[in-house]
């Protein structure tokens, strides 16, 4: 079962300060992770690779600095790693950037045996991405890429197991689930909720960080390819391309913290109504 | 010069923050409260490579090197201290000398399962009347035909109970003084092998503490550990490496309260502002922050030097000492801010505090340290 896994690097919001003059995020000296759906949707990768076998491919469009989350995937055991990155991509929106990842993904450079697999079909059977990054909340970058490549795709799943040609999957709902089959190849947006992600090994992350050189033959780097290795024409991608553009961004005003009480209906009933009277709501 | 870890440095601390706030962290103070070695950790840290950083892949290491060690184990200590010597030991104390000084057979029985974590291990030197003065010591191992005869006994040992390797002292010659002393690997289970009492102590509860007995214990020859006579080289060897994981160790324990303080400071409100917004609470802070950096830096530059493969005994012993001593003030002003709270079992702080004083006495006190460090810079 060979898998392929699209990964963003965000910056951790949980430690996100918003610039309140021009309201945009102060990205310096903010540490940057996998975004957590994306960690979650490699750590199924892994685990549906130890039971089925195959192999595991992880895909991040992004700039060069993104190579950092690639190295994280692989040494938390993905076995290729590729950085989709050029200028020609900068301010792309998530159609822009699904379609270059939909490029990327059929292209020559991701194939895994380069003579079994025809042109323009692409040699994996699962397609996997986070639901939606914590630093843009868009959720449409997975569902796209399945457009663009044709495939089917079912969105916020939880669970995934495999029958001969076909993937069972649990897709979550507010309140409710479905049990789906689907044939594969096929795309998956999956949730953070779905597992714990392992933690990467010492092994691994020294053997992707360390230098290549002649001696150490070594084969594992992140592998870094351009619009022109995907076959995508520039026109096609980037600010100019993109659809959607963001107008403006604003804060919401500032909250005082909350306070949690614990106490019986009752007395609840009785301090909502204290503290809105206290502010002169009722 | 070159002041900045390398990438696989910050992603490897990155990767033992995680592991250590999430998978060590729950257990710290359970384990110091119920005195129980934390048997469950073992996998997990085997898992993700914790038993074998510093050593090369082709043995079943993890190809990382002394500094990665380094960050581990401070990494770990900062959460539990307990956690941090349990590698420690295991590592400096008894994978490194078979590492060091084992033949190719002996690291292949013994070497490859103690760095793929499926064996945990251990160290013997001291013994009742051998302390600081190791020459002294009398387990006594008496060449026989094809064997060796172990009596004696050993004191203080960590990971003693749970290890299934353990590389002893023993004296083959007592006319010779310390050219008397041998190095042996000696396993769990072998007739006449049994464990002692488990030691009550004031810190690292979870860390396991015990005797080891020796009665007419059969050792192969072939587990005399480098040649005959050289144990005491081996374990002075051995004990400067094992003074950098204490060193980490120590360091861990010092920046743990250092950043509990940091939070709690923040929080505690008196006379209508929180107590870090008094100047004498920020100037010590500053103090703290400062020492325990130093600290930092003592460390990372004694286990740099081992990897460089230059000499670092002197450095080992400045960082041992300074991070030790470092550990004991900062945890004891961080129970100080504490107040109240801070002296229960509430707070982690005062498990701290007790955990940190074992760093100025085990694999060397700050005496020892001292001599190890004015013998260099006197000779």
């Amino acid at each position: 079962m060979n898998i392929i896994v699209c990964i963003k690097q965000v910056p951790d919001t949980t430690e996100v300060k918003i610039d309140p003059k021009t309201g945009t995020l102060i990205r310096e000296g903010i540490p940057v992770i996998i975004n957590p759906d994306d960690k979650a949707g490699i750590e199924a990768a892994i685990a549906l690779k130890e039971i089925y076998g195959g192999q595991v491919t992880v895909l991040s469009m992004g700039p060069p600095q993104a190579e950092s989350a690639l190295k994280e995937a692989y040494a938390m055991g993905a076995d290729k790693v590729f950085l989709l990155t050029d200028r020609a991509f900068a301010g792309s929106d998530t159609y822009a950037t699904s379609l270059a990842l939909a490029y990327a993904i059929k292209s020559d450079k991701l194939k895994i045996s380069k003579n079994e697999i025809k042109e323009s079909q692409i040699c994996f059977d699962l397609i996997i991405c986070g639901r939606q990054a914590i630093d843009g909340d868009t959720a449409q970058v997975g569902p796209q890429i399945a457009e663009h490549l044709g495939l089917p795709q079912i969105s916020y799943v939880t669970e995934i197991e495999k029958q001969d040609k076909y993937l069972i999957v649990k897709k979550v709902f507010e309140d409710e689930y479905q049990k789906i089959r689907i044939k594969m190849p096929c795309l998956l947006t999956v949730l953070k909720e779905m597992n714990q992600p392992r933690y990467m090994t010492i092994s691994r992350i020294f053997d992707i960080c360390q230098k290549p050189n002649i001696e150490s033959h070594k084969i594992n780097t992140v592998e870094t390819i351009s619009i022109k290795d995907i076959g995508l024409e520039p026109e096609r991608t980037g600010l100019n391309a993109s659809p959607t553009k963001v107008k403006k961004t604003m804060t919401k005003g500032a909250k005082s913290a909350g306070k949690v009480h614990e106490c019986d209906a009752r007395e609840s009933a009785k301090l909502i109504v204290d503290k809105l009277k206290e502010k002169f709501i009722i | 010069m070159h002041f900045e870890l390398s990438e696989a440095h910050k992603i490897s601390q990155r990767m033992f923050r995680d592991f250590a706030l999430n998978e060590i962290k729950p257990l710290a103070a359970i384990i110091d409260e119920e005195e129980r070695f934390p048997t469950e950790n073992l996998p997990k840290l085997a898992r993700y490579g914790f038993l074998g950083i510093p050593f090369p892949k082709d043995i079943g290491g993890q190809g990382a090197d002394n500094l990665c060690y380094a960050i581990a184990v401070e990494e770990l200590s900062k959460v539990c201290a307990a956690t941090g010597v349990i590698v420690s030991a295991h590592t400096s104390l008894c994978a490194s000398p078979i590492y060091d000084f084992g033949t190719t057979k002996q690291k292949e029985k013994y070497l490859i399962p103690l760095v793929q974590g499926d064996k945990l291990g251990a160290f013997g030197l001291t013994e009742p009347n051998a302390g600081t003065d190791a020459a002294a010591q009398q387990t006594l191992a008496e060449k026989k035909e094809d064997h060796y005869l172990l009596n004696g006994s050993k004191i203080f040992i960590t990971n003693a109970g749970p290890a299934d390797i353990y590389v002893v002292m023993a004296m083959t010659d007592k006319t010779v003084g310390t050219r008397g002393i041998s190095a042996f690997i000696v396993e769990k289970g072998m007739p006449g092998f049994t464990i002692g009492k488990a030691e009550k102590k004031l810190g690292i509860r979870g860390s396991a503490t015990c005797e080891l007995i020796f009665e007419n214990v059969k050792l192969p020859i072939e587990n005399l550990l480098g040649q005959e006579g050289k144990g005491f080289s081996i374990a002075m060897k051995t004990l400067d490496g094992g003074r950098i994981g204490i060193a980490s160790q120590a360091l861990g324990i010092a920046q743990g309260a250092m950043d509990e303080t940091i939070k709690y400071t923040k929080e505690r409100r008196q006379f209508g502002k929180s107590i870090s917004s008094f100047q004498n609470t920020q100037f010590q802070l500053a103090d703290m922050q400062t020492k325990i950096d130093a600290a930092r830096w003592l460390v990372y530059h004694a286990a740099w030097l081992k990897d460089q493969k230059k000499p670092f005994s002197k450095e080992a012993a400045q960082a041992k000492l300074f991070s030790s001593e470092t550990a004991m003030e900062i945890t004891t002003k961080a129970v100080q801010y504490f107040g109240g709270y801070g002296y229960t079992r509430e707070y982690p702080v005062e498990r701290m505090m007790r955990d940190a004083k074992i760093t100025e006495i085990y694999e060397g006190t700050s005496e020892v340290q001292r001599m190890v460090i004015a013998a260099s810079i006197l000779k």
